[in-house]
């Protein structure tokens, strides 16, 4: 069977052709979809890739989260599809409250460019089940508003309930609380994360290839489904 | 006519990185004696009849879901000025 995924483009995404890039490196078969179209055309799966849609205007992915391909995915990420957001797509996810807390701008208030270590801290979720539970791996982050907020009762019910899919090694790069680099929902289906794992994919183009555990996840979950 | 106002600001326990830039910024410009500042938003809604309840209800629900960001963020509504 060929697992297909799809990656929607909002006016402002930037990383969409690398999102499917690692997709179809992950041997999956990416699907571009567009964001004034309801219809996610079958797929198995969805990334919401970064960028900067609709400009950060208002705030980082408020604007995107009420287009129209985001009512059909709220509701199928809530039926169990797994969706995967990274950076302004883990701010979409936030402003969907698909995903609980915020984004905010960096507690150094400068854009954050950099090769960054992380710890793999839940590699049960739909899209860290080829990594081990605390392998640690490094990817490319980039992002001017990646720090992650939310009460403390939201962050003590996050860190008991394992929901911390994975925390920054050596340098918090933003004021992340409590380090935390992404998060996933309570059925482990729908995950967001500020670093850029498609990024990481090819070892001409990237720091390493330890990114791709994210998309062939995905690819092993629904094909053993 | 009516103007109506929501005034949006991070609520207190999140941290403003911007407006402590530009407290930091302030005495450099001889500007003393300003011991904290917060940026919030301002929006300016200009409403094709009057601001009634339904109306303010309606503008209160915009806010809560689109302009302002509850988890972090607070909001306030008010009517600026009722045209003639």
């Amino acid at each position: 069977m060929t697992v297909r995924v799809g990656v929607v483009t909002f006016p402002g995404s930037l990383d969409d052709r690398d999102a499917q890039r690692a997709v179809r490196l992950a041997g999956a078969e990416p699907v571009a979809l567009w964001h004034r179209d309801k219809d996610l055309h079958q797929v198995d799966a969805v990334v919401l890739p970064g960028g900067f849609s609709y400009g950060d205007y208002l705030r980082c992915g408020a604007i995107s989260r009420f287009s129209p391909v985001m009512d059909t995915l709220i509701e199928q990420a809530r039926a169990g599809m797994p969706v995967l957001g990274i950076c302004n797509g883990f701010q979409v996810l936030c402003e969907s409250h698909l995903l609980p807390g915020a984004l905010t701008r960096n507690d150094s208030l400068h854009f954050v460019c950099r090769d960054q270590r992380l710890r793999v801290e839940n590699a049960a979720t739909a899209w860290t089940s080829d990594y081990e539970q605390g392998q640690e791996i490094t990817v490319p982050l980039k992002n001017g508003e990646g720090r992650f907020v939310a009460d403390e009762h939201t962050l003590d019910a996050l860190e008991a309930e394992g929901r911390v899919v994975a925390r920054y090694l050596d340098v918090n790069p933003n004021g992340s609380y409590r380090d935390i680099a992404g998060i996933t929902n309570a059925a482990g289906n729908v995950v967001g994360l500020m670093p850029h794992p498609e990024h990481a994919v090819e070892p001409l183009t990237g720091p390493g290839t330890e990114g791709l555990g994210f998309f062939t996840s995905i690819l092993k979950k629904l094909v053993n489904a | 006519m009516a103007r109506v106002v929501v005034d949006v600001m991070l609520k207190p326990e999140i941290l403003d990185p911007q407006g402590q830039a530009v407290q930091r910024a302030l005495p450099r410009l001889g500007f003393d004696g300003i011991s904290d500042v917060r940026q919030g938003k301002r929006f300016e809604l200009e409403l094709d009849g009057p601001a009634d309840e339904a109306t303010l209800a309606r503008i209160r629900e915009a806010a809560e879901t689109f302009l302002a960001n509850t988890v972090i963020e607070d909001f306030t509504v008010r009517v600026e000025e009722e045209a003639k």
